[in-house]
């Protein structure tokens, strides 16, 4: 340990060091711990949902909170968890794997978190003044609109996608600078870990996705606020055009939930097949692939939407072929596995479920990509389980699985396996015995979005099932939950790198000091903790002369990461925070009136000055530093 | 979906039995290489000794394997876009129409209006089609208010009726029976109870039925019906609905002047028989929560007569 290091490094200590801290391991778990918050609410939600469908004609819950309650289950799990937590991974994760001391802009990820916290906190006090949203997680218009949805409900929903999409967009950037310029001497693009690919990929889809569902929420708070017609058919205006512009952004959305899946998947299984992973070109340009057909599919949510049929084969077409790169990356897991030694942890097995999940999932995909099957199977149950099978399989096995890896990573201490295993088993049972039913309730007709069914249509057997896999499900979060905190209370500190990874996260204490690495490290290699024993280095193996009393950290080139430069890096600092808290009356005041946009960029203006304000003793230790080459 | 009693319906049953080995040939495929992987490699308790074998030999073998598999899902894919591009061809090629009927989409019934075009010929109804067996119906789709979908799975799959758009959808029953269809766009409050039945019967039981629907309302038979006429006329009623051959023509809601032939109440919710009407007249928002039609409390006499005339609309 090196204590003037760690002073440096290090977010103050007390009650305002929590609102200016701006580590990312500290960023990075806050926003994996809140992601978990809105994960749970929303599988609350779900549940009771399902207490609902359980009997046909059930009065639980009326029509008016069911669709609440799923609006707010789909607004939740698709804005408030899966993109956040996937960024939360990558912020905490990214510069630990790179060898660098720091995400590329510590404060503007901190103002991200914050942003994001607010928004979520705000859907759910308007949930609990009953002014909720009620029209879908999709929110199509006209239904959405001033006239079918009168009220502020709807305009809670926009403003919360307006919060996820500042705080997603400028995490997206964070990724993108820290890849690109924040890496360890040596490692090149091609010896970028896949996780680092896949995070790189993700960021990019957000940075060309997120600009249209922008356009689409802002025209429909603008139809519902100052009385625009962007979606008004009677003033001219086009109910489809929504459509368009929200799957532009909704079909990618799926895909950056779904790439950093890939990323914990590529991780997960060389380190448990004690090898390299088999066919890395392929799977970075599998990645590439993905992003770039996620970008040309989205009309396949809207085929029943009466289109030209000729497009609309174009998109049939995509979205079949999107299953190719996918299947790559099936394949080469199968080959490193084929050739490994394998270790069944439990991280292990909760990546193995993906193989039986997800390629369902994906299966079901390639049926409803089909025009005419669509026709049958669109807004139906069986749309509702396939969804599930993609995304449950394709991120939240995975994620489990990453969260038992790297839990040792943030925490220094072990989860147990043996509860792991019941956990894994509940949770992979509730969840086959929870959606695999709804495949065939669909298939018998019933429709998504109801919140009762009449009882002489033969649904209940199934619907009752379901809903018993649900119970299973939350029994299995329990034991998670009970999982790490006996493991917070009772676990012994575990070796550094407990599993033999070969990635560069694990070359430094569990949990790591504030400032990472006591040196920066040299890679030569893709796997350097594993191919250091290989070869011997002949030339020097870290990275001396950076500043250890000011925050400096070495940049380096985007491709073949060279050093470059120096970069000394901002101290923690309480503005960002009270930016957030600017911006959240802002969006929040723009609701009730269009005014506060005008009033409240006063206070946004001042903190965001305030936050960029130079202080004289920084500077003049800046300029103490600086050498002639 | 899986009792396709039309063409279109039996077309998209033909896809899915094809598309559906094919995936479970994939599946099975998959889960038996991953399940021989797991079988085969050896195993190990604990961070073992990496193999780096792999970073100085090329994987001959495993690259053969992966490449294979590659090309054969490849070309399974290209067997699906094709049957799927076929299938979709067919679904599009119904021939003219025998009967046109347009179906329009409120918040939460179905309007039809049959042979709109001829104004000798026409006739509404609501929240139920009755269409010839054998004769392919060209449904011309609307919407007045937000989107819905009209789905009947047995007949075919679903297009959606958008608000200042007119949408088309061919179809046509072969076989005779009552269909069940429903709303399958999210519409608000009352999605869920949004159903509709189609009724497919020979043609000349259709061509009775549908001269009968083009009938006027029968005259009140007895002093209660008249009280119930004159209920219905001079009370809220008539402000949404319309009885054809009365002075009643509101729009808003179904048109009702062949009510009693129907055979459900408020879009499939409820059977339509004289104890259902009475409990929906007057307290329609206990049935069917945020419904567009107000509680209508009125003293029993009142609602007997009203019942007696309603149920005379044959």
């Amino acid at each position: 340990m090196n204590p003037l290091l760690e002073k440096t490094w290090s977010d103050p200590p007390g009650v305002s060091g929590f609102f200016s801290a701006i580590d990312h391991k500290t960023i990075g778990l806050r926003y994996l711990v809140t992601a978990f918050g809105f994960f749970v609410a929303a599988g609350l939600l779900a549940a009771l949902m399902r207490m609902q469908l359980s009997r046909p004609e059930n009065t639980l819950v009326g029509p008016d909170l069911y669709n609440q309650l799923f609006t707010m289950h789909g607004t939740t799990m698709m804005f408030l968890f899966a993109v956040p937590v996937m960024q939360g991974m990558a912020i905490y994760l990214l510069p630990l794997m790179l060898g660098s001391r720091s995400v590329a802009f510590p404060r503007m990820t901190a103002f991200s978190y914050w942003i994001y916290l607010f928004g979520g906190l705000m859907l759910y006090v308007a949930f609990f003044l009953n002014i909720g949203p009620d029209a879908g997680w999709f929110s199509y218009v006209p239904l959405a609109g001033p006239e079918y949805s009168p009220g502020k409900r709807v305009d809670f929903w926009a403003q919360t996608i307006t919060f996820s999409e500042l705080s997603g967009l400028l995490a997206a950037v964070t990724v993108i600078a820290t890849v690109l310029k924040l890496r360890a001497p040596g490692m090149t693009l091609a010896r970028m870990p896949l996780f680092v690919w896949a995070m790189l990929v993700t960021a990019f889809m957000i940075l060309f996705a997120m600009p249209a569902v922008m356009l689409a929420s802002t025209a429909l708070i603008l139809d519902r606020l100052v009385g625009t017609h962007f979606y008004n058919p009677a003033e001219g205006g086009d109910a489809v055009l929504w459509q368009h512009l929200f799957w532009f952004f909704g079909h990618p959305e799926v895909y950056f939930i779904f790439i950093p899946g890939l990323a914990f998947m590529s991780t997960i299984i060389p380190t448990f097949s004690r090898r390299p992973m088999f066919g890395y070109p392929a799977m970075v340009l599998a990645l590439i692939a993905t992003a770039f057909l996620a970008f040309g599919l989205w009309v396949h949510h809207m085929f029943a939407a009466h289109l030209p049929e000729l497009g609309k084969s174009f998109f049939t077409a995509a979205s079949m072929l999107i299953a190719i790169p996918t299947a790559i990356q099936i394949f080469c897991w199968i080959a490193t596995m084929w050739k490994g030694r394998l270790w069944l942890a439990t991280p292990m097995l909760f990546s193995l479920a993906f193989f039986f999940v997800l390629v369902a999932g994906g299966l079901t995909g390639i049926m409803v990509a089909s025009v005419p099957l669509d026709f049958q199977l669109h807004d139906t149950y069986f749309v509702v389980a396939h969804l599930h099978y993609v995304l449950i399989g394709g991120a939240v096995f995975p994620l489990f699985g990453a969260w038992y890896y790297w839990w040792p990573k943030f925490t220094g201490r072990m989860l147990s396996e043996r509860l792991g295993k019941w956990q894994f088993w509940l949770f992979f049972i509730g969840f086959e015995v929870a959606f695999y039913p709804m495949h065939h309730l669909g298939l018998q007709g019933m429709p998504r979005r109801v919140y009762t069914y009449p009882a002489d249509l033969g649904w209940d057997g199934l619907n009752m099932l379901s809903s018993l896999g649900a119970v299973v499900i939350a029994s299995s979060m329990l034991l998670f939950v009970a999982n790490c905190m006996l493991s917070l209370r009772r676990a012994a500190p575990c070796p550094e790198n407990p599993w033999g990874a070969g990635t560069l996260e694990w070359a430094t204490a569990s949990p790591p000091r504030a400032y990472n690495f006591d040196a920066i490290p040299i890679v030569r290699a893709r796997d350097p903790l594993w191919e250091a024993s290989r070869e011997p280095p002949s030339e020097p193996d870290h990275v001396v002369g950076l500043a250890e009393k000011v925050r400096e950290a070495l940049v380096t080139t985007a491709v073949e990461a060279m050093p470059d430069h120096r970069a000394t890096f901002p101290n923690p600092s309480v503005w960002p925070f009270i930016s957030a808290v600017a911006v959240t009356v802002l969006f929040v005041g723009s609701i009730f009136t269009p005014w506060a946009v005008v009033w409240a960029s006063l206070p946004v203006a001042i903190a965001v000055t305030l936050w960029f304000w130079p202080r004289h003793k920084e500077t003049v230790e800046h300029l103490a530093i600086e050498k002639r080459p | 979906m899986l009792d396709a009693a039309g063409p279109q319906a039996a077309r998209v049953l033909d896809l899915w039995w094809l598309t559906l080995a094919i995936c479970l040939l994939v599946f099975f495929g998959v889960l038996l290489f991953c399940g021989l992987a797991l079988w085969r490699a050896p195993k190990t308790q604990g961070p073992a000794a990496p193999d780096l074998a792999s970073l100085s030999m090329a994987e001959r073998g495993p690259r053969a394997a992966v490449a294979v598999a590659v090309a054969a899902s490849t070309g399974l894919l290209f067997v699906l876009i094709i049957a799927s591009f076929v299938a979709d061809r067919a679904l599009a090629n119904m021939g003219p129409p025998d009967l046109k009927i347009e179906l329009t989409g409120h918040r939460w019934w179905w309007e039809a209006r049959y042979d709109a075009s001829d104004p000798s010929k026409t006739f509404a109804t609501a929240n139920e089609l009755h269409i010839p067996v054998g004769r392919t119906v060209l449904l011309e789709l609307k919407a007045d208010d937000v989107i819905h979908s009209f789905w009947v799975p047995n007949l075919a799959g679903k297009k959606d009726l958008i608000p200042g758009r007119t949408a088309t959808l061919s179809l046509r029953a072969d076989r005779a029976g009552t269909y069940r269809g429903q709303c399958a766009e999210f519409c608000g409050v009352q999605h869920a109870k949004m159903a509709l039945l189609v009724t497919a019967m020979p043609q000349d039981e259709y061509d009775k039925w549908a001269a009968a629907q083009r009938e006027s309302a029968p005259e009140p038979a007895d002093k209660q019906q008249a009280r119930g006429l004159e209920l219905f006329v001079n009370g809220t009623c008539a402000m949404c609905h319309a009885i054809q051959g009365t002075p009643a023509h509101g729009r808003r809601a179904p048109d009702l002047t062949h009510l009693a032939s129907r055979r459900t109440l408020a879009a499939g919710t409820l059977p339509n028989t004289r104890g259902h009407l009475a409990g929906w007249i007057l307290d329609p928002q206990g049935i069917k929560p945020g419904v567009n039609m107000p509680a209508n409390p009125m003293p029993p006499e009142d609602l007997d007569a009203l019942l007696a005339y309603l149920e005379a609309l044959k």
